[in-house]
This record gives C-alpha cells, sequence and structure tokens, in this order.
C-alpha cells in the first residue's frame, strides 16, 4: 500500500488513474441495488420489503404492481432472478425470500383498487390490438388504458392470463389469484374477445389499429417425431403443455398410474406433479443431464421429490416401447456428461445396458417452440433463418412499423417478469409511436436520492444487519395437496414470520453518497466499516486500484466508487462488492462526507406513474 | 445511533499464522465522537496485533481515565484490561508485569494523563525500564472534560473558543529520552502506514517503549489555529525515516541508498529496517536524536518515525534479577522452600 505524507504522494502517483465515478449516472446506484437490477422489471425491492416489515401492505403491494403488474402471482411463481442476485448471498448463504415476500403484501393487502387507475378512462381517440392475453399483452394494456387508448385484446382461450392460466398448475398459482390480477387490468376498459384465434395478422393490420402488439409467447412443444414407437403410442403420448392446458381447462381429468416425463425443465416437473394428483403412481423424471444441471429451479426440483416423484438423469430416450398396440415404457441409453477444458458439456455414452423402464404414459416437457402460422410473410414482417420475426431489442418494434412483438413472442420462451418488462418497453414504444415521435428517443427512468438522515447518527430506515437465516415457506400437508390439484402447496409466511425476513434485507438502496469537499481524511470511516469496503489510497488504473484495496475487489461484476483527488492527493475508493449499507461509516463521519441516501429507481413507463405512492391509512 | 458492529465481514478476509482475521482484534463499537483520532490508533493496534499473530490473551491492556483511555474497549476485545484510575496507569502496568512478565503490555494514556496529574509516575516508569508499550493519544486538550489546554497544548495554540494557550508545551518525546527511555517514537493518528510498523517495532523491543501520538480531538481540537488540528499536523510533518519491522532475520533484498539505510536488531532477533529521511540523526545516538527534536521544533515541524531506540540496558525484571518463571506461575513449592532453606537463608546473613 502507497505511503501517504503530504509531500511523497506526488512522487509515486502512477499517470494512469480512475475517473471518478459519475454517480448522476442513473445506472450506477441502480446497480448496487441488486435485486432490483437483475429484476427484469426493475421492481423496487428493498423498498416494497420496508413496507412490508411496517405492515404497510397494501402500500407494498402498489409498489409491486406498479413494477411488475402481478405480484399475487410472481410472489408464488417468478422465476426470481433477483434472489441469486442478492448481496446477502456474498456475505452468508442464503439470499433474502424476495419472492415470498412479495407474496405476503398480495396476502395481506387491503382496498388496492382505490389506489389504481380509475375509469372510465379520457380516450385519446387512438387504437391498439394486442394479439394473445399472456402476461406480455396485459402489461401493455396496464400501461396504455390510462393514456386514453382503446384496446382490444384477442385470445383463443376462454379468459385471461396466457400461460399463467394454462400451464402454471393451480397447486401453484390458484385461480382466484390470477383471476383478480388479469381482472385488475381488464377492469380498465379493455375490449376482450375471447375464443378467438387471430387466423391472419395482415386482417388485423386492416382493422383501422394505431398499433398492433403480438404477445403470443411461444405455444407449441417440441416432439420426438422420429424415436421409434411414436406413432404407434400416440395414445398414450402426449405433449407436456398441451397437457397441462387440458388439465387446466378440464378436459384432462386423470392419468395412469405409471408415467414417465421426458425433460428436466420446470414443464417437466409441473408436468411430474400434475401427474401425482391425477392418478399418476410411480411417476418418474427422466432427464438427459446430470441433476445438478437441470434446467428446472433448484426450489422446484424439491418440491418434486418431496412428492415421491424420481428423478431419473443422465439418461437419454432411444424408443417409445410397444406391446400388442399398447405402450408398455421406454427404453434409454445411459450417459455421463464430460467437460472440456472451457467446460462445455458433452453427453458421452456409458458402456452399460440400455435401460428399460415401465410407463403406461408418456408426457414429453423437452422444450417449447414459437410458431405463427397466422402472420403472413408479404406484409413487411421479416423473419430471421429460425423462423422468428426480427424485433429491436430496445423498442420492440418489429421491421413492420405498426407492429411491436413481447413476450415470450419476441425472443422466444423466457417467464413471466421478462413478458411484463418486455410489456413495459413495448407500451412506450406504442406511445411514442402514436405520438409520432421517435422510438429511440426514451424517456430517461424516474430516480430520486434523499438523505435518510434523521437527526444525528438516526436513519430513518432500519441499519442494523441481522444474522438471521432465510426462513422456509411452510407448505400444506402431503396428504391433502395430492389429493386436489387446486390445493396450494404452499402456505406463505405468516406476518411475524414474514417481518423477521424482512429484517434480513440490507437495504441496498440505502446509499452510500461520498462529498470529497467535506472529508478531512480522519479515516474513521475506513477503521469502522466491518466489511472493510472503504480504503484511501493512491488513484491507479482500475486493475491496479482493486488489488491495492484493504480486501482486494475480486467480484469485477461490483463496480468501485472513486472519489475525486483529496487533500493528502490520495483519493477513497469503496469496493461496493459487499457493503452492508450498515450506515456505520457515515454515522462516524466527523463531517458528514458520508450520507446514506435512498435512492429510487423506477424504469420508463409509458404511464409514468408517479412514485412513491402517497401515504394510505392503514 | 449503532451500538453495535454487524457480525459479517468481507468473506476474503484474510488469515494469519493462528488463524484468525481481523476480527478476532477488534473491540466493541467506539462510543468517541466520530473522526476521534483516538479511534484510528486503536485501529493500528489490531492491525498491528493481527499482522503479528499475537494470541490475544497474552495480551493485556491498562488505562487511565479520559477519552483516550477509554479506548481499550474498542481494541482487542478478547484480551485483558484494566481501566485504572487519573495518570496511575503505570503503577497497575508495573503490579502486572511483576506479576507476569509473559505478557505484552499496552498502557494506553492520553496527554492529561501522563502529562498533568500522571507526569510523576510517567517519569518513573520511564526510569524503571518497565517492559512495556506505553501510547499517548496525544491532542493537547483533555477530551473528556470538554477540550481544556493540557499540559502538551503548544504555546500560541487556538482553543475553538479563541482563547490562546499561553504557556510553555510539554515535549513528551524530548522528556522521554532526557529521561532515558530505551525505545521512543512518534506518529500521527492519520498515518497508519508509520504507525502499524512502529507498534510492531514497540512490542518487540525488550524495555520501556514509548509512542508519543499526535491524534486530533475533532470536537474541542480540531480548530483552525490549533497545532493537533488534522490540517496543521498534515502541513507540518515530518518523517525521520520510512520504517519497515521485520518479524524474522531476511536476506536482504532492498538496496537503499548508501548511508540512508540503517537496521536496529531487537532482542529477540527481529529487526527494524529504516531509510532515513532525515539527515544528522542517528536513532542509537541520543544527542543526535535530542538535537533533531529541538531543530524540528524551531522550525515548527513534527518530527514523527521512530527517534530513538536502545536495546543495551536492562529491563525491569533484569535489574531486579527476576526468576526467570513468571510469579503468578511458581507454586507453593517453590514460593515456601521448608524451614531448612529459611535457616540457610538466615546462616547467610549471620
Ligand atoms: C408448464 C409451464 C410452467 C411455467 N411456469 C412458470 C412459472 O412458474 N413462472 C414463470 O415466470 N413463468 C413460467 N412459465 C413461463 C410463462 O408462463 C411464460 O413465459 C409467460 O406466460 C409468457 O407470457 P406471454 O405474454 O409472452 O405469452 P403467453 O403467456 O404464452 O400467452 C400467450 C397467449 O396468446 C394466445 N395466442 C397465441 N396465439 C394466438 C393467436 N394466433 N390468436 C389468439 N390468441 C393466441 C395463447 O392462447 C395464450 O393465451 C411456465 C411455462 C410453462 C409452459
Ligand atoms: C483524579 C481525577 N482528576 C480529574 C479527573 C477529571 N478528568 C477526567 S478526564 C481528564 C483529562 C483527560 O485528558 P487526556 O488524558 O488528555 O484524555 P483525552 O480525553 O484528551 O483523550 C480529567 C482531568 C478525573 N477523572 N480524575
Ligand atoms: S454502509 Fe459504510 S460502514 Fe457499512 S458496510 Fe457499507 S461502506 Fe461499510
Ligand atoms: S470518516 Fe468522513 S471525514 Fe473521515 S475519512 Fe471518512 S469520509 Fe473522510
Ligand atoms: S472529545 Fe475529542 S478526544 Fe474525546 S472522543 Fe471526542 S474527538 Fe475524541
Ligand atoms: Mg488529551
Amino acid at each position: 500500500m502507497p505511503f501517504f505524507i503530504k509531500n511523497q504522494v506526488s512522487d509515486i502517483k502512477p499517470i494512469l488513474t480512475m475517473k471518478p465515478t459519475n454517480t448522476k449516472d442513473p445506472e450506477y446506484y441502480h446497480k448496487v441495488v441488486d435485486c432490483q437490477y437483475a429484476c427484469p422489471a426493475h421492481t423496487p425491492v428493498p423498498e416494497y420489503i420496508r413496507l412490508i416489515a411496517a405492515e404497510r401492505f397494501t402500500e407494498a403491494y402498489m409498489v409491486n404492481w406498479e413494477s411488475n403488474v402481478f405480484p399475487g402471482v410472481l410472489g408464488r411463481t417468478c422465476d426470481r432472478p433477483c434472489e441469486p442476485a442478492c448481496r446477502r448471498v456474498r456475505v452468508e448463504e442464503e439470499p433474502v425470500a424476495i419472492c415470498r415476500l412479495k407474496r405476503v403484501a398480495a396476502d395481506n393487502k387491503g382496498d388496492v383498487k382505490q389506489h389504481m387507475p380509475q375509469g372510465p378512462l379520457p380516450s385519446n381517440g387512438k387504437k391498439i390490438a394486442l394479439i394473445g392475453g399472456g402476461p406480455a399483452s396485459l402489461t401493455v394494456a396496464r400501461d396504455l388504458a390510462p393514456l386514453g387508448y382503446e384496446i382490444h385484446l384477442f385470445d383463443e382461450q376462454k379468459a385471461g392470463g396466457g400461460m399463467m392460466r394454462s400451464q402454471i398448475p393451480s397447486f401453484r398459482l390458484p385461480e382466484e389469484v390470477l383471476n383478480e390480477e388479469v381482472n385488475f387490468i381488464l377492469d380498465l376498459g379493455i375490449h376482450t374477445q375471447f375464443l378467438t384465434y387471430v387466423k391472419s395478422l395482415k386482417d388485423v393490420l386492416e382493422g383501422g389499429y394505431d398499433a398492433v402488439f403480438v404477445g403470443t409467447g411461444a405455444p407449441k412443444g417440441r416432439d420426438l417425431p422420429k424415436l421409434p414407437g411414436r406413432k404407434e403410442a400416440d395414445k398414450n403420448i402426449h405433449i407436456g403443455i398441451e397437457w397441462l392446458a387440458g388439465v387446466a381447462f378440464e378436459h384432462t381429468k386423470s392419468i395412469a398410474q405409471k408415467v414417465i416425463v421426458l425433460g428436466g425443465g420446470n414443464t417437466a416437473m409441473d408436468c411430474c406433479r400434475t401427474s401425482r394428483r391425477l392418478g399418476g403412481k410411480e411417476v418418474k423424471v427422466v432427464v438427459r443431464s446430470p441433476f445438478d444441471e437441470m434446467k428446472a429451479s433448484p426450489w422446484e426440483k424439491e418440491d418434486a421429490l418431496h412428492e415421491d416423484i424420481n428423478i431419473i438423469d443422465n439418461h437419454v430416450p432411444l424408443s417409445f416401447e410397444v406391446k400388442d398396440g399398447k405402450l408398455i415404457g421406454m427404453k434409454f441409453q445411459k450417459v455421463k456428461p464430460v467437460y472440456d477444458e472451457n467446460g462445455k458439456r458433452q453427453l458421452l455414452p456409458t458402456e452399460e445396458d440400455d435401460v428399460f423402464i415401465e410407463a403406461d404414459e408418456v408426457l414429453i416437457a423437452i422444450g417449447q417452440e414459437n410458431s405463427f402460422p397466422w402472420i403472413e410473410r408479404n406484409i413487411g414482417l421479416e423473419f430471421d433463418q429460425w423462423g422468428m420475426p426480427v424485433v429491436d431489442e430496445t423498442t420492440f418494434q418489429s421491421t413492420n412499423p405498426k407492429v411491436f412483438f413481447g413476450g415470450d413472442s419476441a425472443f422466444g420462451p423466457k417467464n413471466v417478469i421478462t413478458a411484463v418488462a418486455h410489456g413495459h418497453h413495448a407500451a412506450v414504444s406504442i406511445h411514442l409511436f402514436c405520438e409520432g415521435l421517435d422510438v429511440y428517443d426514451r424517456p430517461s427512468p424516474y430516480t430520486n436520492l434523499v438523505s435518510q438522515k434523521m437527526g444525528i447518527h438516526e436513519w430513518s430506515y432500519d441499519s442494523s444487519v441481522a444474522i438471521d437465516q432465510r426462513y422456509i415457506v411452510p407448505q400444506a400437508k402431503k396428504s391433502q395437496t395430492l389429493k386436489d390439484r387446486k390445493k396450494e402447496v404452499e402456505l406463505g409466511f405468516d406476518i411475524a414470520t414474514a417481518y423477521k425476513e424482512t429484517q434480513r434485507c440490507l437495504n441496498c438502496d440505502a446509499q452510500t453518497v461520498f462529498t470529497e469537499d467535506r472529508c478531512i481524511e480522519c479515516d474513521a470511516c475506513m477503521d469502522v466499516c466491518p466489511t472493510s469496503c472503504i480504503t484511501f489510497t493512491v488513484n491507479a488504473e482500475e486493475p491496479e486500484l482493486r488489488q491495492n484495496l484493504l480486501v482486494p475487489a475480486e467480484n469485477l461484476t461490483q463496480d468501485l466508487l472513486v472519489s475525486k483527488e483529496l487533500k493528502t492527493g490520495r483519493v477513497m475508493v469503496k469496493d461496493e462488492d459487499v457493503c452492508l449499507h450498515c450506515g456505520l461509516c457515515a454515522e462516524r463521519c466527523p463531517t458528514s462526507a458520508w450520507d446514506m441516501q435512498k435512492f429510487l429507481y423506477n424504469t420508463t413507463k409509458a404511464n409514468q406513474m408517479i412514485t412513491p405512492l402517497p401515504l394510505i391509512e392503514k | 445511533m449503532s451500538y453495535l458492529k454487524p457480525l459479517f465481514r468481507h468473506p476474503k478476509l484474510p488469515k494469519n499464522k493462528l488463524g484468525y482475521t481481523q476480527k478476532e482484534y477488534e473491540g466493541s463499537l467506539s462510543t468517541l465522537c466520530a473522526g476521534c483520532g483516538h479511534d484510528s490508533i486503536s485501529a493500528a493496534i489490531v492491525q498491528a496485533c493481527f499482522e503479528m499473530s499475537v494470541e490475544p490473551h497474552k495480551v493485556a491492556k491498562i488505562s487511565g481515565i479520559g477519552c483516550s483511555s477509554k479506548t481499550p474497549t474498542y481494541f482487542l476485545g478478547n484480551s485483558h484490561g484494566f481501566n485504572s484510575v487519573h495518570g496511575r496507569m503505570p503503577s497497575v502496568a508495573t503490579g502486572a508485569s511483576m506479576a507476569n512478565k509473559d505478557m505484552v503490555y499496552f498502557g494506553v494514556s492520553g496527554d492529561g494523563d501522563s502529562a498533568s496529574i500522571g507526569m510523576g509516575q510517567f517519569v518513573h516508569v520511564i526510569r524503571r525500564n518497565l517492559n512495556m508499550v506505553y501510547i499517548v493519544m496525544n491532542n493537547g486538550c483533555y477530551g473528556l472534560t470538554k477540550g481544556q489546554d493540557s499540559a502538551t497544548a503548544d504555546q500560541g495554540s487556538r482553543s475553538k473558543a479563541g482563547s490562546v494557550n499561553p504557556f510553555q508545551a510539554i515535549d513528551l518525546a524530548s522528556l522521554a529520552i532526557e529521561l532515558g527511555a530505551t525505545f521512543v517514537a512518534q506518529s500521527f493518528s492519520g498515518d497508519k502506514q508509520q504507525l502499524v510498523p512502529l507498534i510492531k517495532a514497540a512490542m518487540h523491543h525488550k524495555g520501556f517503549a514509548f509512542l508519543n501520538v499526535i491524534s486530533p480531538c475533532v470536537t474541542f481540537n480540531n480548530n483552525p489555529g490549533s497545532t493537533k488540528s488534522y490540517d496543521y499536523v498534515r502541513e507540518h510533518i515530518e518523517a525521520t525515516s520510512t520504517l519497515d519491522f521485520v518479524p524474522e532475520m531476511p536476506e536482504i533484498k532492498t538496496n537503499y541508498e548508501k548511508g540512508k539505510s540503517t537496521r536496529v536488531a531487537m532482542h529477540d532477533g527481529t529487526l527494524i529496517q529504516l531509510n532515513k529521511l532525515a539527515t544528522d540523526w542517528n536513532p542509537e545516538d541520543r544527542v543526535s536524536v535530542a538535537n533533531a527534536l529541538q531543530h524540528a521544533r524551531t522550525k515548527n515541524e513534527i518530527l514523527t518515525g521512530l527517534l530513538y531506540v536502545n536495546t543495551e540496558w536492562k529491563d525491569l525484571h533484569g535489574t531486579l534479577s527476576t526468576c526467570s518463571t513468571p510469579l503468578n506461575k511458581l507454586k507453593e513449592a517453590e514460593l515456601c522452600p521448608g524451614t531448612e532453606a529459611l535457616k540457610e537463608i538466615n546462616a547467610g546473613y549471620r
């Protein structure tokens, strides 16, 4: 480490140095709020977690609704990209149970409808068509309806929600929860045409709409058409997502006792768990990849195992075995994963014998595809070599300027929260387009930075750091849930446990804001910081500076906050990586050169609702 | 206000030879004013003890009264401690050392505690060359009692309220050298680069090691016109040398400029490697040190770094020829050798 007596600093100061961090860039502090940054819709997570801690469930719900549109649905089913990103995993093992806290807000909310836009909404004279009624289209509807657009939504199903209704099983997402949140949107005066399959985009375009949004998802399940026996056993082989839709709409009410589910993703998990509820006794998931590398979320696998489902990994399907015209099982080849030096995996056959597994029915859950048979290829809408529409990643506009895409139909199957995020972006573009503005000239996100100081060394957020380990969400008894496919498995946190879980949140939006003019370089902040984030040192280029810190900053995904040069010639460098947002640096600073300031970030939305919301009486 | 430090630490915190991280050397969260220099000195002691892999239970911290004397609560929370009476830390330290010579003793005091009420004790503990590290956290005022000028406040220094100190300052480092202290260093709380190796060297010195550390009182003595403020000290600091404390006899790798490099071997085989910045100064020659200090004073400079070291003189245990086993480890058999032995001793006096 460099020596820093006044006259010596200049002698050893390297010529190339890091520039002072531009904290005016909205993305700098946004990135510090790891969960929010990782959330495709950038939900202000710590903001609603604090509201839950204060039992202000209605406001917590509204903070969510504003960003992610389906808090009740997502609080149960979200893929939770926020959780692996949670700062907590960098100082201990488990992230905050962000997703399950969201559900607490939804379960305990009061009258939220009064805080939503109220109809009848004055018309702006423009008309939009939404094709498909999944989360992407519904988000576009929610963002554009308050602006006065007349919105027509078409879906071939009998109700809105898309795959949230047809695919996600009721034991994970009760229908009432979905209905309530879909209706919040439809009640904004959306013109719905259910049970209507759109056969021609050209016809729609000729219908006098100012813009069209395509949110038709990735509705085609992959098959194994070439596998021997596929045709002969067709009666007892089903495409997973079609079968799940059949169950959801009550066309399918039972399944045989011995079931094989092919595939290792979440669809496979939903298929096997649904099978258990419809009469499947020996349900086996057979997957090519090793167990640890299956696509399904760890918690989905856990739940499946808990329901006595056998997961057989490293098995590649060879054939459907048919006897007397009836499916009796499947043959598999055993493989083992081999990795090359780049970590790329290959599944190589072991020399063992092929394996026969008995089955009366097989569900194929090996992936989904997009399919656009209803879009004409001569309407100025280009498709790429894989049959996917050419869609701009920022604007979600297709090569036909009137047509926008979002959700699974834009870039292939993802998840609900991604569909919502796409919906917000597409709605902004549609609004700009309809206003005759440049769709690339997008308004900046709404940000706000406010000191949390409440007198000397008091903060308006709870800055203490709880060491509690993640609390577990209780589940209903297996004996009950397996009997009734609609019985929700997870029970949700009770309020007392939820409170304890909220305290695990590190309030990463309480930013450490540094004002160099005030710093007298007493080192107090550096000495007190429990996680050694702060170092006063001679500036250098980033790789060198990272090494020169009290503890080298080796997590390159996390930024350094670098000050302007201080009086002694040094700079203050803060590694954002494991900051606990405990506020001790600011408490021990004699001159308030550090301050804890709450950073609010709201992505650009067409309706630009203003948050924070006004306080609501409980 | 936070009164507890979060328990999480950086997951990549380095470990020392004992397998401990710095956390095992920390104390409770300081209740001193935010920005107090004393806290930086505490942090330097933590760092030095961590890096030296000192076993925490083999350290005792003894202090008097004052903000400075409160600091032992804020470092080495796993070590022994005794917060004694104003100015009386040396007596307690002497007693403790007599009972158990095998411990590292940190005496922590302030300028008020040492240069006023405790002056008599300070002088005598130097005279006895007690094996201890004696740190004065020197802020030129009585911080704890709201910032009155202390005996180390410089003549002409202006207090926060505007009054000018009419009295001459007691220069503790010069005094210690005059009295024959065997290790004397001066430093600044805001310069851990210098302070940490000094503390390490002091811990390895067998005898009385005195560290006078200028430590700004942010609340009562950090105003313009004060000579103990962060700004003033940074403007007027002059280091005698840059130094490294070398725990084991190394091969000589660095080539210092001829005549500028000095090494001092300590009793236990450790080394202090000095790269001299000041000329006409030899850390093993008392006269040259006294001169250097006088010169600096006339130029309004604060001379920091290792000033003087003498490894020849015996410490108190050596002078008194105490037995090699610590007194508190002697058993009844050794302490009461029996009537026959007593008779023999008595016979010796006849
Ligand atoms: C089994 C399964 C489980 C899943 N579980 C989860 C989960 O737990 N969490 C999660 O986040 N995501 C989950 N997903 C993914 C998630 O459901 C989708 O990513 C998401 O619903 C995509 O939303 P979307 O708006 O793009 O379209 P979709 O939800 O797919 O909705 C598209 C709608 O368009 C309709 N449609 C299609 N073509 C036409 C047409 N030509 N005319 C009229 N209507 C049409 C369809 O009927 C459908 O209703 C799951 C998916 C599956 C298959
Ligand atoms: C016997 C006695 N006399 C006076 C006091 C009042 N008193 C408490 S602290 C202090 C001065 C402390 O000054 P210093 O040692 O410089 O410590 P600082 O607070 O500046 O670090 C005095 C006079 C006392 N506690 N006990
Ligand atoms: S808030 Fe300040 S003291 Fe606390 S961990 Fe972050 S940088 Fe360190
Ligand atoms: S505590 Fe404040 S004044 Fe002291 S070094 Fe840190 S930022 Fe600067
Ligand atoms: S009064 Fe002065 S010496 Fe005491 S804690 Fe405050 S700053 Fe430190
Ligand atoms: Mg004092």
